[in-house]
């Protein structure tokens, strides 16, 4: 163990690895949210609310069905997602020829009504869910004690969030996606199922925040309100890395929980609203984002 | 010259409250290249979107070989057989050349292969993984036509396809579209250079305040070269 | 454009429908609390300074086309500096003078009118600080900013001493107006604040209707042309920012001497999505909508007090539908179908 700036070696590391954590939830919902907004052009504010489904639905297959966390991280962001792809059809469609502001003030409705049913079944207080048995463990680095359950959250989140960029920047469906997002009338002309691609599109935004809410269930308080304060913080994670960014939202995501994880260690009082700060700091010298070059 | 092939039948097309088609009733046969031509604002373009399904408000008649389309959806509609080359090419900034080039599905058989592609167009198989839109205007509007051929559509619609371009590629523009005629394909074009259209055309037909006014063949064209600057205001 | 040319219009022509609306509207507020309705003036006063806050709040959207997203902040915090001032009575500020020391200025205490000042100003300024930032960006980056400041606002709240926290700050004293007239009473402390109310309601219709007003809708009509014209667009949505602003601390500050505390629910984002539904189901861009949005959800959270958990699902359903079948909202829907101006 040594020192580094006054603060021991194995509370740094163990704040970092808590940063990158939270930096996982920042980076997978900014991803959903930037992937929803290049497509719909609409900001979904319901995005925490279905976050905090995929908890419930981990907690519920578990408490009501027997199912465990590993066939959750498959099940619940299919259902969740699908509950996705039914409010598109219901609901968003009607909004796609109007100002963007009525996408953001809907979801908004959304938000509210998910979370207050599920408040009122459910009440305020939390819900635990347990770690799974595979991954109760801790590895020993040397330097520090690596616990298993966030490694893992770490590593699914890279690979989801790698993955999912590789797909729209790299393959033919992604050509599709980033084609229709620029024009979608044109891309309608060829030939391509805009519409369709578009309903999918969200029902895969939904599933990646309910992935998240399933990996958040054993470690945060499964909770009515468990998606709404951390929605406002990725909205600010989103705005920094540039909103049409995939990599802004994944890089920004990361890199903004490594800087909070630091901030918990160095200036604790400071790190509820460092996230905001570099939001305007970052507003201030480039206000399109760190990612997006232009308008 | 074969049968008819495209058949428009009053069509009209509103932008919001601006009725911009007012009933364009005209027919494009089989092989044929006609060019509509008419100033500014006439309803040119709007015509070549509204036959693709690309206007929200449209009525009247739209046949493909008999086939009614103007019920359809816009990808339904490129799914029987027809496709666009649009105003301003419509490169894909975010996509690459060769995603570019790849993005139209097959729609029909018939369809050129990427060899015979490059063949046509060597400059785009030297190009393909830079950004679309990092082309020059003349190699955007190649792009443009050539991802269109990829597709087996018969019927092309191209919008102001010389728009902008030197006269150099103009030149290869046209003897692009001879080419294609040659090879059996349908082309219904915008012009507004009407000198280009007169190397390429079969059959003409003049806009105006969103009606057609005149036709005349190819070979009427001189007879009519006085009435046509009239109506383009040269 | 016929709005450019501001000089042109007539400000005297008030016309009809509005006449007719505001006097209905203040023989309401009159009648309301007297018999036979002898509607209860706690609710009257909670509605009117939420009619306050819809109506700045609709200042900048509904003239602006700004939609902001953490309006609380100036509500909330303007509350906050009110509630202190007439309780503590005092304002304390850092400044340096070899080392921090802190300059204290006594204010005569319980002083209502000085207490609703000081937060308006604080609004203000802070509407100032706020707008500058989140005008470099337009539509939903806009929403999306004002909506993370706001949280910031509230984050500084819960950490600082002042605002006691969780607690809030309980027990502010109405005092005496001018150092005359006891607000103590709910007949005066009524009075009172309907005059604020029908005060700011009449400047902010000046300010719709004057140039500067017009051109602002210029603008949010179609911000291109309006640069094109030479107009300096970003020091316009400043203003009408900070005058929202502004106006929005009115209504806070009001509110927390009508009612006697403030609180963190002032500031927090869901009181910056309620002002938004209030003035969407009145109708934004309609001057009286936001009033009449604002007693329908007072009205709606006072009746389902009792089933308190449902009233965020009612809201959140409403706003599902006038997005889908009533965005003109209820004033505006019905001014568009009588060809009127409200």
């Amino acid at each position: 163990m040594f020192e580094i700036f006054g603060i021991p070696s194995t509370a740094l590391f163990g704040q970092l690895v808590l940063g990158l954590v939270n930096g996982s939830f920042y980076a997978l919902l900014g991803l959903g949210l930037a992937v929803i907004f290049g497509m719909l052009n609409i900001i979904n504010f319901a995005h925490g609310a279905q976050y905090m489904m995929g908890a419930f639905a981990a907690v519920l297959l578990l408490d009501k069905l027997g199912i465990g966390y590993w066939p959750a991280l498959v099940l619940v962001p299919v259902i969740i997602g699908a509950f996705g792809i039914v409010i598109e059809r219901l609901l968003l469609q009607w909004l796609y020829k109007l100002d963007h502001l009525y996408g953001l003030l809907l979801t908004f409705g959304l938000a509210l009504v998910i979370e207050g049913v599920f408040r009122r079944y459910y009440g305020p207080s939390g819900i635990r869910y347990g770690v799974p048995d595979l991954l109760q463990g801790e590895q020993n680095l040397g330097f520090m004690s690596l616990p298993d359950y966030p490694a893992w959250v770490i590593a699914v989140s890279v690979v989801v969030c790698f993955g999912t960029w590789f797909a729209i920047a790299r393959t033919r469906l992604g050509s599709y996606l980033r084609a229709a997002t620029e024009n979608p009338t044109l891309v309608r002309a060829f030939g391509i199922d805009v519409p369709r691609m578009i309903m999918l599109t969200y029902g895969f935004g939904v599933a990646l925040a309910a992935l998240a809410g399933v990996l958040a269930a054993p470690i945060y308080n499964v909770s009515a309100q468990m998606g709404s304060d951390l929605i406002i913080v990725v909205f600010a994670v989103v705005v920094i890395g540039g909103m049409g960014s995939i990599m802004g939202a994944i890089v920004a995501g990361f890199g903004l929980g490594i800087v909070e994880g630091l901030t918990e260690a160095f200036f604790p009082e400071a790190s509820s609203t460092v996230i905001f700060a570099v939001m305007v700091i970052v507003l201030l010298i480039r206000p399109t984002g760190l990612f997006v070059r232009g308008t | 010259m074969g049968s008819r092939f495209l058949a428009v039948e009053g069509l009209q097309a509103w932008y919001g409250e601006s009725h911009v088609l007012r009933g364009v009733t005209f027919e494009v046969l089989r092989g044929e290249v006609v060019s509509l031509l008419g100033r500014n604002g006439a309803g040119k373009s709007t015509t070549l979107k509204a036959i693709m399904g690309m206007v929200a408000k449209r009525t009247g008649s739209v046949k493909l070989a008999g086939r009614e389309l103007s019920r359809l959806t816009s990808n339904e509609i490129a799914r029987a057989g027809i496709a666009i080359c649009p105003e301003q090419r419509g490169i894909f900034a975010s996509l690459s050349v060769e995603e570019n080039l790849e993005l139209p599905p097959e729609v029909g058989p018939g369809g050129l292969s990427r060899a015979r592609i490059f063949e046509l167009f060597p400059n785009l198989g030297e190009r393909l993984a830079s950004r679309g839109t990092k082309l020059s205007g003349g190699e955007q509007q190649i792009l443009a036509i050539a991802r269109i051929l990829r597709t087996g559509a018969r019927m092309l619609l191209l919008d102001e396809p010389t728009e902008g371009l030197a006269p150099v590629i103009v030149q290869q523009i046209g003897r692009t579209i001879r080419m294609l005629k040659e090879h059996g394909f349908t082309i219904l074009m915008v012009e507004q250079n009407f000198r280009f259209a007169a190397t390429v055309a079969d059959q003409y037909y003049v806009m105006e305040h969103g009606r057609v006014v005149e036709g005349f063949a190819q070979a009427e064209f001189d007879a009519n070269r006085d009435k046509l600057q009239q109506y383009l205001g040269v | 454009m016929a709005a450019i040319d501001a000089a042109a219009i007539p400000q005297s022509e008030i016309p009809a429908s509005m006449k007719i609306a505001f006097a209905v509207m203040v023989a309401t507020l009159v009648a309301a609390p007297l018999p036979p309705f002898q509607v209860d003036p706690v609710f009257l006063m909670k509605a009117l300074c939420f009619a306050l806050f819809a109506c700045a709040f609709n200042l900048l959207i509904g003239y602006g086309g700004l939609l902001s997203f953490g309006h609380a902040m100036f509500f909330g915090w303007a509350s906050y500096v009110a509630a202190h001032l007439a309780k503590v009575g005092a304002i304390s500020m850092p400044y340096w003078s070899d080392g921090w020391h802190w300059l204290v200025i006594p204010l005569p205490p319980q002083s209502p009118e000085l207490a609703i000042l000081g937060g308006t100003l604080v609004a203000g300024v802070l509407g100032g600080i706020v707008g500058a930032l989140a005008i470099r960006r337009q539509g939903v980056y806009f929403a999306m900013i004002t909506l993370a400041l706001a949280q910031m606002m509230y984050l500084f709240a819960l950490q600082m001493k002042f605002t006691g926290g969780e607690d809030g700050i309980q027990g502010v004293p109405r005092g005496r107006l001018f150092g005359i007239i006891d607000l103590s009473g709910s007949v005066a402390m009524y009075a009172f604040v309907m005059l604020i109310f029908l005060a700011a309601f009449l400047l902010i219709y000046r300010i719709v209707y004057s140039p500067f007003g017009e051109v602002l809708k210029a603008i949010r009509e179609n911000e291109p042309r309006a640069i094109s014209l030479g107009y300096k667009t970003e020091r316009y949505k400043l203003v009408a920012f900070i005058l929202s602003a502004t106006l929005a601390g009115l209504a806070g500050a009001t509110k927390a001497l009508a009612f006697q505390f403030a609180s963190l629910t002032d500031l927090h984002w869901t009181m910056s999505g309620e002002v938004v539904l209030m003035a969407l189901v009145g109708g934004f861009g309609t001057i009286f909508g936001p009033v009449v949005g604002a007693v329908a959800i007072v009205a709606l959270q006072t009746h389902f007090a009792s089933f308190g958990e449902w009233v965020p699902v009612i809201e959140g359903a409403i706003f599902i539908a006038c997005v889908l079948v009533l965005r003109r909202g209820v004033v505006g829907e019905l001014a568009a179908r009588l060809h009127i101006r409200l």
